[in-house]
C-alpha cells in the first residue's frame, strides 16, 4: 500500500491579528490517498474543503495533526520547495495564478525559480504545453486566451515541475460549459497518462461523479469517503448538506422510495434508462 | 403588448476593421410583459450582446430595440432612462460593490434616478426582504459580508431600481449549489411580488427548466428559437449538439425514447419525471410491492 | 474605449526587430531618444522621422497600431503645443497682433516639439511591441545587474515591473466591465456634469481597487506555490544572446545619431 497523502487528525483555525485563535475551520480530518487515484473533495461553500486543500501545499500548516505529502511533514519549513514541487496547485480564478504575458515563459515560471538548466526546461516546457494541447498558443499572450485554455496553461505550469500530485482548487468553478469540459478532460488525462495523483475540490456533483472516490466535507469534516456511486446514492444525506446529487441518481432514488427494484448504484443516464426499462419490461 | 421586441437587430463589433464580428445578426423577438425568460446560448453565441442592447449600454448597428413600444435610440438624449427601465445585473455582480453601507450600495441607483429620501427607503428595504438580507446587515460595510451575501446585496442594488424588465446574466455563477437555490428562490420571490418581466441568461437548462415560462437560445450571432419551455426541451437532441447541456433526467427519457420506450412527453425535472413514470407504472399494473 | 490604449502592448511576432537582443534594443531605444534631442531643426527631426519609419517598417507591426499609441494623447500635445505658441517669447518675431505674439522659440518649442514627442512615443512603441515584457523586464535586470552589489534590488523591481505589464489588459477589461455595470446602475459617466462624473468615479475606482488587492494577494500566494524565492538562482527560459544582426542595428543607429549631430552643427 502506497500512499501519497497521509493526514492525521488534523485542527485548524484561522488566527486574528492578536494571534487568537477563531472558530475551528478543519475539526479533526483523517484521510488519505493512493498513489495514482482521482480524488474528488466534495463541499458547499465554508465546508473547510479549501482550507483543507491550502494544507497539502502547505499555504497553511495544521494548528494541530500531521499532513504528510509524499513522506513530507507540511511543517517541515526547510522542505517547502521539495513539497511543493512534488504537490502542485492549481487555483480557481484562472487570471490570478498566471505571472508571465507569454504563454511559455508562464509555464516556465516554476522551473525558472528552481534554477532548472535551459536545455532540460525548454524540453519540459514543450512537453507540457503539449500535453494539455496548447503548444500552439505558446507565443499567445494568456490575456487572449479563453477561461478553460487559461487554465490549461496553469495546469500546464504545474506539470512542468513533474509533480506526483496535483491539487485542484474548484479550477472550473468560473468557467463556462466548454471550459469546464476542456479542464477536466485535460485532468483526466494526466490522471490516466501521467500516473498523476489528482485532489480535485469541487462543488459540482458531475465532476466529483466522474472520480475514484468521493470525500465529502460539512462543517470541517469528512462525513461521507467512499465510490462515487456509492455516495450519490444516499441522496437524501447529500442533499441535506446542501449539495447536488446526478438527477439519474436522484430518480432511481425516488423510484426506490415509491417501492420499485432500482439498483443503488445508478450515476449515468444510461444506466438510469436501462434500469427504467426492466421496470416495463 | 410586447414589453421588449427587436425588429432586424444587428450588432457588428469593430466594424470596418479586420476584426470585425457580428455578434447579433437580425434577430426578431417579441418578449411578452410579466414572465420569466431562460436566455441560453454558450459563450460567443451573442446572448451577452444581445441583452446589453435591451438597456441601451449598446447601440444596434442597424435595427431597432423597442421597450414598451418605444424605440429606444429615437431620443439618444433619454438613454438614460431606459437604463432605469430595464435593470441589468452582470456577471460576478459583487465585484461592483462601492459604498460604504449595504444601505447605501442598494441606494446607489434609486438615488442616482433621482427619488426622494422616503421613497429610496421603501425600495432599499422591501428588496432587501425580497433578497433575504436582514436588517441589521444593511448598516455594514458590503465588504465584510460572505460571497453570497454580497452578490445578493448587488443583485438588490438593481431590483431597487424597480425596472420593468430585470435582465440577469448568470446569477448563480460560481455558487454552490445552495447559494444557487437561495438566490433563485429570491428571484422568484421578487418576481411574485411585483410581477415584472425577468430575464435570466444560464449556461444550464438544468437550472433555468424548473421557472421559466419561456427559453430563448441564441447560437451562432442567430436567435436559434424563442419558445415556451416545454417545446424547448421537445428539442433537446438539437439543443445538445449546438453545445448546451441538456439535463440529465432529460438525457435519460432521450434514451428511453432510443430503446423504444416513448412517453410522448417532454421531461426536464425530477420531479415531473418521477410522478410521470409512477402513473405509468401504476397503470401498467405492475405492483409496487418490492 | 478603454480597449483603445496600446502602450505597454506586446505584438509578438518574427520580425527582425523581434528577434534583436532587447538589452540591445533599450540601448538603441536611449540613443534614439538622445537623437531627438540634439537640435531643433526640419533636417534633424527629419533625420529622426526616417529613423522612426525605419524602425516601425522592420518591425513588422501594423503602422496603424503606433497611431493608435500616439491618438489618446494628442489633444494634451495639441494644447501643450498650442499654449507654447503663444507664450514663449523668444527669438525674431515673426507675427504681432495686439496682445497675440508668435515668434520663432515658439515655434520651435511649440511644433517641434510636439512633432518630437509624437516620434518619441512611436518610437519607444517599437521597443514595447516587439520585445515581451518579461524579456524587457530580463534585459533591463541584466543592463542593470552591476547595481546588484551596490544591494540595490534590481530583480524585485523587474518582477514588479513585469507583473504591472501583465495585468494591465486585465485591469482594463475590469474596468470596462465596472464601468457598465454603473452605467446600468444610472452612474453618469460620459455624460453628466463635471462633478457628477467625478463623484461617479469613485464607483468604478473603489471597485477596481478592491479587486486589484484580491489579484496581487491570490497571485502572491500562486507564485509561491510555484517556489518563487526571488532572484537568486534563478534561470530563464528566455535566453538573451547578441548576434551580428544586433550590432549592425547598433551600429546603423550610432550612424542616425551622428548624422543629426553633424546636421544640427551645420544648422547652428
Amino acid at each position: 500500500m502506497d500512499n501519497i497523502i497521509e493526514i492525521n487528525d488534523l485542527h485548524f483555525s484561522y488566527r486574528d491579528e492578536n494571534g487568537n485563535p477563531g472558530a475551528e475551520v478543519l475539526k479533526g480530518v483523517s484521510l488519505t490517498v493512493r498513489r495514482g487515484e482521482f480524488l474528488a473533495v466534495l463541499g458547499h461553500n465554508g465546508s473547510g474543503k479549501s482550507t483543507l486543500a491550502k494544507h497539502l501545499n502547505a499555504i497553511l500548516t495544521p494548528t494541530s495533526g500531521k499532513v504528510i505529502v509524499d513522506g513530507i511533514d507540511t511543517s517541515d519549513e526547510s522542505k517547502l520547495f521539495d513539497l511543493r514541487q512534488r504537490a502542485g496547485m492549481v487555483f480557481q480564478n484562472p487570471d490570478n495564478q498566471i505571472v508571465s504575458s507569454i504563454v511559455e515563459e508562464d509555464v516556465a515560471f516554476a522551473l525558472e525559480n528552481l534554477g532548472v538548466p535551459y536545455e532540460e526546461m525548454r524540453r519540459r516546457v514543450d512537453e507540457s504545453l503539449k500535453a494539455v494541447n496548447m503548444y500552439d498558443y505558446r507565443l499567445h499572450s494568456p490575456s487572449q486566451l479563453s477561461g478553460g485554455q487559461k487554465q490549461r496553461i496553469a495546469i500546464a505550469g504545474i506539470i512542468a515541475m513533474q509533480p506526483d500530485c496535483i491539487i485542484l482548487d474548484e479550477p472550473t468553478a468560473m468557467l463556462d460549459p466548454q471550459g469546464r469540459r476542456e479542464v477536466m478532460a485535460t485532468i483526466h488525462r494526466m490522471n490516466r497518462e501521467k500516473g498523476i495523483t489528482i485532489v480535485l475540490i469541487t462543488h459540482y456533483m458531475d465532476e466529483a461523479a466522474q472520480c475514484d472516490r468521493v470525500v465529502v466535507m460539512d462543517k470541517g469534516s469528512v462525513v461521507l469517503d467512499d465510490t462515487p456511486a456509492k455516495v450519490f446514492s444516499q441522496v437524501e444525506k447529500v442533499k441535506a448538506i446542501g449539495l447536488d446529487v446526478p438527477q439519474a441518481a436522484e430518480l432511481a432514488w425516488e423510484l426506490r422510495k415509491a417501492g420499485y427494484d432500482m439498483p443503488e448504484d445508478i450515476l449515468t443516464e444510461q444506466e438510469c434508462a436501462q434500469a427504467i426499462m426492466k421496470l416495463f419490461a | 403588448m410586447a414589453i421588449i421586441e427587436t425588429q432586424e437587430l444587428t450588432y457588428t463589433y469593430s466594424q470596418g476593421s479586420p476584426f470585425e464580428k457580428t455578434a447579433v445578426d437580425h434577430v426578431n423577438l417579441k418578449i411578452d410583459e410579466g414572465i420569466i425568460v431562460g436566455v441560453m446560448g454558450h459563450t460567443g453565441s451573442g446572448k451577452s450582446t444581445l441583452i446589453q442592447h435591451f438597456n441601451g449600454l449598446l447601440q444596434p448597428t442597424s435595427g431597432k430595440v423597442l421597450i414598451d413600444g418605444v424605440d429606444i435610440w429615437a431620443d439618444k438624449s433619454k438613454i438614460r432612462d431606459v437604463r432605469f427601465q430595464v435593470g441589468l445585473v452582470f456577471q460576478y455582480p459583487e465585484y461592483q460593490i462601492f459604498e460604504e453601507t449595504v444601505y447605501k450600495d442598494i441606494a446607489y441607483g434609486p438615488r442616482n434616478m433621482g427619488l426622494d429620501e422616503a421613497e429610496i427607503k421603501r425600495r432599499v428595504m422591501e428588496t432587501a426582504a425580497d433578497l433575504g438580507l436582514k436588517e441589521e446587515l444593511l448598516e455594514r460595510s458590503p465588504f465584510e459580508l460572505s460571497g453570497g451575501q454580497k452578490r445578493r446585496v448587488a443583485i438588490a442594488g438593481v431590483m431597487a431600481m424597480e425596472p420593468k424588465v430585470l435582465i440577469l446574466d448568470e446569477p448563480t455563477a460560481g455558487l454552490d449549489p445552495a447559494g444557487r437555490d437561495k438566490i433563485i428562490s429570491h428571484i422568484k420571490q421578487y418576481h411574485q411580488r411585483t410581477k415584472n418581466t425577468i430575464l435570466i441568461v444560464s449556461h444550464s437548462m438544468e437550472d433555468i427548466a424548473g421557472f421559466a415560462d419561456k427559453i430563448l437560445v441564441m447560437n451562432k450571432a442567430k436567435l436559434f428559437c424563442y419558445d415556451d419551455t416545454e417545446k424547448v426541451f421537445a428539442r433537446a437532441q438539437e439543443i445538445a449538439q449546438i453545445g448546451l447541456d441538456v439535463p440529465q433526467v432529460t438525457k435519460v427519457f432521450m434514451e428511453l425514447k432510443d430503446k423504444g420506450l416513448d412517453f410522448g412527453k417532454e421531461v426536464y425535472t425530477v420531479g415531473y419525471a418521477r410522478d410521470l413514470l409512477l402513473r405509468k407504472l401504476a397503470e401498467k399494473g405492475g405492483a409496487a410491492d418490492c | 474605449m478603454l480597449k483603445d490604449i496600446t502602450i505597454g502592448q506586446f505584438f509578438p511576432g518574427d520580425s527582425l526587430v523581434h528577434r534583436l537582443d532587447p538589452r540591445f534594443k533599450i540601448v538603441i531605444t536611449i540613443i534614439f531618444i538622445m537623437m531627438l534631442f540634439t537640435g531643433s531643426n526640419v533636417i534633424c527631426l527629419i533625420v529622426g522621422g526616417v529613423y522612426t519609419l525605419l524602425a516601425i517598417t522592420l518591425s513588422g507591426v501594423p503602422f496603424k497600431m503606433y497611431w493608435k499609441s500616439v491618438k489618446p494623447l494628442l489633444p494634451f500635445l495639441l494644447i501643450t503645443a498650442v499654449l507654447n505658441l503663444f507664450l514663449v517669447d523668444s527669438g525674431d518675431t515673426l507675427l504681432k497682433w495686439k496682445f497675440i505674439k508668435i515668434t520663432e522659440g515658439g515655434i520651435d518649442i511649440s511644433v517641434f516639439m510636439m512633432i518630437r514627442i509624437v516620434l518619441l512615443i512611436m518610437g519607444s512603441s517599437v521597443l514595447t511591441y516587439t520585445t515581451s515584457p518579461i524579456t524587457l523586464t530580463d534585459a533591463v535586470e541584466r543592463l542593470l545587474s552591476p547595481l546588484k552589489k551596490l544591494k540595490f534590488p534590481v530583480h524585485e523591481l523587474a518582477m514588479m515591473m513585469s507583473i504591472a505589464l501583465r495585468f494591465i489588459p486585465t485591469l482594463i477589461e475590469e474596468t470596462d466591465k465596472i464601468m457598465s455595470a454603473q452605467k446600468a446602475r444610472g452612474a453618469e459617466i460620459d455624460t453628466g456634469s463635471f462633478m457628477t462624473r467625478a463623484r461617479n468615479m469613485a464607483a468604478i475606482m473603489i471597485p477596481l481597487f478592491v479587486s486589484a488587492f484580491r489579484r496581487a494577494d491570490e497571485l502572491a500566494t500562486a507564485m509561491e506555490c510555484r517556489c518563487y524565492n526571488g532572484g537568486e538562482g534563478r534561470t530563464r527560459l528566455r535566453q538573451l544572446r547578441s548576434s551580428g544582426m544586433d550590432y549592425i542595428a547598433l551600429g546603423v543607429t550610432i550612424v542616425f545619431y551622428i548624422a543629426a549631430i553633424v546636421v544640427a552643427k551645420i544648422t547652428v
